[in-house]
């Protein structure tokens, strides 16, 4: 993001005198330039321009020469009465009378690196000499710097951080898209203005019309297929500049921008290029004239076509590209030279024997440019700016700009005839109602307040009308399209403070939606059961359903892929809660919480076999009904599912005794539980459903029979994969189906009855392999069907025996039952009914019989 | 015994007035003298059984001349009456003294530890979510739900993102593979479409729920994280009811001094489009002003893709990250531990936030 010295904005806009980044960085914040960073000044404390008056070079025993000086630093640093400063020096590339930068005690390097007087080869060392390295001005560390060298001529004692940009503090702030022209310190000195209402002095206007247009290199702009109806290219600014020392460096003050800016100098071509970018926010191109073939033609490619670009990348273009090319040999646009707005091409490129330049400076629509940055993988500096919007009117001014910095710095002659093939046009103009401000702000701006606002900005406002004016955004505005835009102008420029803070009123609601209010319960339910909420990332790989042992067949391994997943080996959505569950219990273990209940309520990805894909449909419009429809059926089934895991001690040991350990009933016990909270009565069969033990597992159902999970002890396989205790239990619920079974409107209560209660025990010997689950329901169905009418209150299993007693083969499961009447009391007579009633209905299922 | 008396089988008379008052007081101390029920019921058989001196000389009353058995039964009625008093008395009396003792014996050492059943507890990220609903829903508003796998056009398009648009970029999106035109949602934004294109107008929702980018897990990055977005469109409304909203959201999750101010910046869906900052006394490091959100007026272009017309309609939406939300009011330093699914975590919160 762009990084802004304080003195090169000042070049732009007029700044108060000591204006800290802080205070800038809290003034731009305000029109929406938030600051990313503070970058201090690279050097602090005194360094100052001395100059060598003695150097007395003296050999050492380790073989090195070092070179013991004085150097005058001026009145104000020099040693009391006058004397210059000794200084030690290990280089040797200075004589007496040069200039040179001292770093005195007090002053902290880069590095941090602190100078101070130090006693060294026999001599008290009162400062250093300073190498570019030394001074975070580059890698130059052959020698110390000789101002001379690098044209710089300054007075002795004159402070050397302002000459050489070392104090400047540098504010990075964060643009967001809409504000390509931000991207400049001639867009960020705008900002300022706003903000601050200080003077905006851009020099980069007008527009020169100097020399006209005409007689330059040939260029033609040649979009075939432009997308979306906009032309790739519609602006094409190129002038020559011949004889330019090209491969010099350039002169330091740039180089030092540059860095500030947080770009690497390299060359005088290269460095003007980048300069002028980041100063007015034109991307520009310099070419090897010579290696260039007129005309240049701007063309999307063609298939098939390569071209390597300057960073030695081979690359297969795209048609929608958009190319610089040129025609060697009279072929018209037959060789690629560029991807416009993004990288140019290495044929062309300004090398150490360049002498004459085409300086190109271009408009490119973002869209093209957009895709190819993206398609190539390549966000440069230029593509950063071209998709965001570059200012059409640019091109002319940073031709101008580049072409007078190589002829300063690097000795050309600029040719007269310049390219200028424009297609731009005025930014169309659009009406705004002049109370739309107020209106969607909620301050009541005053229409000359929201008039001189946008005039401020540069937009170009006519009547149209009572309380409507036609405004024309600037040039540079590319963003501003609709009244809605404007309104944002007028409340940044306003101030967002400026806006009261009132509470609406909504309509009266309807607080949660039953689905809402049981889910809160359910989750509840399992917290206050002991159970701990955790939430896990849904991202799986295969191998995590192998470990689960889920087969090849099922439909758990239909899962949704993604393209990019963070890990290649976790490409997939879960399809069950289980699979990421397991491993939070894992870790919990691994990390000492062994005795563990944890739950997760989450949705899973669960897609059809032949999804549809998606339509791909425009914004800004309302989709047909038809369109809505195939959105919906290509969005995969999500279903909300409840999953716990249960391992270790159930019931802690302690004083008291033993613990208990978690075995298979507490799974089901925790799915049973979030079924109640729901209100829907599960039936209870085994099953054998990975990842459960075989014998060990229950399948989960509604009366209808809707499956609704399961819940068990865990396979031993999957237990020891995960590390988990022995007889580790689990349970997975579909919420969703729970909701969809609960009972519909409020419970219809039925009278407590004040009748005394009987109770009767009843035994039943059945076969061994009849679930309890269907005796129980015999005995409830047999008395409940007595002559003594439905009197059950309570039927509970409370006795399992196996033995000698019941014979081979079978099983007594003992009842006690519960009976009361809602309007008298039982006689003995009508309980022995009931009992009676319950021994025929199990003997007639199960041929059961009454235990003796 | 402590007294001294004559037999009473020979010697009590049931006309002898100072025999029977002595055998009353003999009855009266013995009981006194009682230390336990089992002694009582000793005293009480030797001067209130069948052959105590008073039962016999009751039993003579028979064989008195009729003349007397009126005066000997009201003495003896007299005497009896006084003794069983006094029975009763002492009775209650040790009964009290051995309720008393029976509790003494009982005290157990009750700081011994009591937690014999596992403690649960909710995820901080729920219960904040929960929290965060609660608060809206006492405002009048709804709570509204998506899917996290979602359409891209829902996604992005609805909400001003178009394909090119720099910022669709910027979002670090998780893609499903192929041309599936799915990817896993990157906001809750998308509520707000789908909420518009189902209900009817005015609306004012939430949306909390989670929402992935292609960031690795830091200190203050996950790819799955929560957020909870507000959404209201309804006749008049006005960036001042956007801050207006934001306060009271601000003071409810913050406490009463809590505020927020806006600065400009830029969101597809949102025009004029703000970052929220906000203050609160509590924040670790002392009271400042932290970013903690997005927000600004539904752009137009949004509002015609839900079939609303913004010609009649406005609105406000804004969404906060409620990781963030939490770790600042929590003071929570490290994101690590609100993913990782270690139990401690969440204990630490118990089940309400």
């Amino acid at each position: 993001m762009p990084r802004v010295p304080l003195p090169w904005l000042a070049e732009h806009v007029e700044l108060p005198a000591g204006l800290t980044a802080e205070k800038l960085a809290a003034d731009l914040v305000r029109v929406g330039l938030e600051e990313e960073a503070i970058h201090p000044a690279a050097v602090t404390g005194p360094l100052v321009v001395g100059e060598v008056v003695e150097r007395t070079p003296e050999p050492q025993k380790n073989g090195k020469t070092i070179n013991w000086c004085r150097v005058d630093v001026g009145p104000e640093h020099n040693e009391p009465g006058g004397a210059p400063r000794g200084i030690v020096c290990g280089a040797h590339n200075f004589d007496v009378g040069d200039r040179v930068v001292v770093a005195l005690p007090g002053a902290v390097l880069p590095g941090p690196f602190a100078i101070a007087s130090r006693k060294t080869y026999g001599h008290v060392s009162d400062g250093m000499i300073c190498s570019a390295r030394e001074l975070g001005l580059g890698e130059d560390h052959d020698g110390i710097i000789v101002l001379s060298t690098l044209g710089i001529d300054a007075p002795i004692g004159t402070d050397a951080r302002e000459l050489l940009g070392l104090g400047d503090e540098v504010l990075e702030i964060n643009v967001t898209p809409d504000r390509g022209y931000c991207f400049s310190m001639r867009g960020v000195a705008r900002e300022y203005s706003h903000s601050t209402g200080a003077r905006f002095t851009d020099p980069a206007l007008p527009v020169p019309t100097e020399p006209a247009p005409g007689g330059g290199f040939r260029v033609e702009l040649d979009d075939t297929a432009p997308i979306h109806g906009t032309p790739g290219c519609d602006r094409f600014v190129a002038q020559v500049i011949r004889g330019v020392r090209a491969d010099d460096p350039s002169p330091a003050w740039m180089q030092r921008r540059l860095q500030q800016a947080g770009m690497r100098p390299i060359s005088l071509a290269v460095d003007v290029t980048n300069y002028v970018m980041l100063d007015l926010g034109q991307p520009l191109h310099a070419y090897d004239l010579t290696a260039l073939a007129e005309p240049i033609v701007v063309r999307r490619a063609a298939p098939g076509e390569r071209i390597t670009t300057l960073d030695d990348v081979d690359r297969a273009l795209d048609p929608e590209d958009l190319l610089i090319t040129d025609s060697p040999d009279g072929a018209r646009g037959s060789r690629p030279i560029g991807i416009a707005g993004v990288m140019g091409g290495a044929s062309t490129e300004v090398g150490p024997a360049t002498t004459d330049l085409l300086v190109e400076a271009a408009h490119f629509d973002p869209v093209t440019i957009a895709r190819a940055a993206r398609r190539h993988r390549l966000p440069s500096e230029a593509s950063k700016r071209f998709e965001r919007g570059v200012d059409p009117q640019l091109p002319r001014v940073a031709v101008a700009r580049v072409v007078a910095l190589l002829a300063e710095h690097g000795g050309g002659v600029a040719e007269p005839a310049i390219t200028d093939v424009d297609l731009t046009g005025p930014a169309p103009a659009f009406e705004l109602d002049l109370d739309l401000p107020g209106r969607l702000v909620g301050v009541p701006y005053t229409h000359d307040e929201v008039r001189d606002t946008l005039t401020t900005i540069g937009c170009e406002l006519s009547d149209a009308g009572p309380g409507r004016v036609l405004v024309r955004p600037p040039s540079w505005r590319p963003d501003l399209t609709v009244g809605v835009d404007l309104v944002e102008e007028v409340a940044r420029l306003r101030g967002y403070d400026a806006i009261p803070s009132v509470l609406p009123a909504a309509p009266a609601g309807r607080g949660l939606t039953e689905d809402q209010r049981t889910r809160r319960s359910v989750a509840r339910a399992l917290a206050d059961a002991g159970l701990v909420e955790v939430l896990t990332y849904p991202f799986v790989g295969v191998d995590q359903l192998d470990a689960l042992g889920v087969p090849d067949d099922d439909p758990r391994r239909r899962a949704v892929r993604l393209a990019n997943p963070l890990a290649e080996q976790q490409p997939y959505l879960r399809t069950n809660l289980l699979v990421t569950l397991i491993d939070a219990a894992r870790r919990n273990v691994a990390r000492g919480n062994a005795d563990l209940a944890v739950f997760e309520v989450g949705l899973v990805a669960r897609p059809a076999a032949d999804a549809p894909a998606a339509p791909r449909l425009p914004g800004g419009v309302r989709p047909s009904d038809a369109d809505l429809e195939a959105l919906d059926a290509a969005v995969p089934a999500q279903p909300r599912r409840v999953a716990g895991v249960l391992a270790g001690l159930r019931e802690p040991a302690g004083w008291w005794g033993p613990g208990r350990r978690v075995d298979h009933t507490d799974a089901i016990e925790a799915a049973l539980l979030v079924a109640r909270t729901v209100g829907v009565d599960l039936v209870v069969t085994n099953d054998d459903h990975a990842p459960w033990h075989p014998g060990r597992c229950a399948r989960l159902a509604t009366a209808d029979g809707t499956l609704v999970g399961h819940a068990g002890e865990l396979h031993p396989n999957v237990v020891a994969a995960h590390d988990l205790p022995p007889r580790t239990a689990a349970f997975e619920l579909d919420l969703d189906e729970l909701l969809a079974a609960a009972p519909e409107g409020p419970v219809e209560a039925t009278p407590v009855s004040s009748f005394p209660v009987a109770k009767e025990d009843v035994a039943l010997v059945v076969p061994a392999d009849v679930p309890a689950a269907e005796v129980l329901a015999a005995v409830r169905a047999g008395a409940a069907a007595s002559e003594a009418g439905d009197v059950v209150e309570d039927v509970r299993l409370f006795d399992v025996y196996t033995g000698d007693q019941v014979g081979a083969g079978n099983r007594s499961l003992a009842f006690s039952l519960r009976l009361r009447a809602a309007d008298r009391t039982l006689t003995a007579a009508e309980t022995a009914a009931v009992r009676a009633a319950v021994v025929a209905e199990a003997g007639r299922r199960f041929g059961a019989t009454l235990r003796a | 015994m402590s007294h001294d008396s004559p037999s009473p089988l020979e010697t009590l008379s049931p006309l002898d007035d100072a025999g029977v008052e002595h055998a009353v007081e003999a009855a009266i101390a013995a009981f006194g003298a009682a230390g336990s029920l089992d002694a009582l019921k000793a005293a009480r058989t030797e001067h209130l059984g069948e052959h105590s001196p008073l039962a016999l000389a009751n039993r003579g009353i028979g064989a008195l001349a009729p003349a007397d058995k009126g005066t000997a039964g009201r003495l003896l009625g007299a005497a009896r009456g006084s003794v069983n008093a006094a029975l009763a008395d002492r009775q209650a009396a040790l009964e009290a003294e051995r309720d008393a003792r029976v509790l003494v014996e009982e005290r157990v050492d009750v700081s011994l530890p009591v937690d014999r059943r596992p403690r649960g507890a909710r995820h901080p990220l729920e219960t904040l979510q929960e929290r965060v609903a609660d608060i809206f829903t006492s405002m009048g508003w709804e709570i509204a739900e998506g899917p996290e796998v979602e359409a891209e056009w829902f996604n992005f398009d609805a909400l001003n993102f178009g394909v090119d648009h720099p910022a669709r970029q910027m979002q670090d999106t998780f893609y499903v593979e192929g041309d599936a035109g799915l990817v896993l949602r990157t906001h809750t934004s998308p509520v707000q479409a789908r909420t518009l294109l189902e209900r009817d107008l005015p609306v004012y929702i939430a949306c909390p729920g989670k929402v992935f980018r292609t960031d690795a897990l830091d200190a203050t990055h996950t790819p799955v994280f929560h957020q909870v977005e507000g959404l209201a469109v309804d006749k008049g409304l006005t960036m001042a009811h956007l801050k207006g909203t934001l306060d009271h959201f601000a003071q409810a999750i913050f406490g009463p001094e809590a505020r927020t101010r806006l600065r400009p910046s830029f969101f597809p869906f949102t025009e004029p489009s703000a970052e929220m900052d906000l203050w609160f006394p509590q924040k670790k490091g002392g009271p400042g002003w932290i970013e903690w959100g997005g927000c600004g007026m539904v752009n137009p272009n949004v509002l015609r893709a839900c079939g609303v017309d913004p010609e009649v309609y406005s609105g406000f939406a804004f969404g906060m990250g409620i990781e963030r939300t939490l770790m600042l009011r929590h003071a929570i330093a490290d994101m690590h531990d609100m993913v990782e699914g270690d139990v401690r975590f969440s204990l630490q919160f118990g089940t309400e936030i």
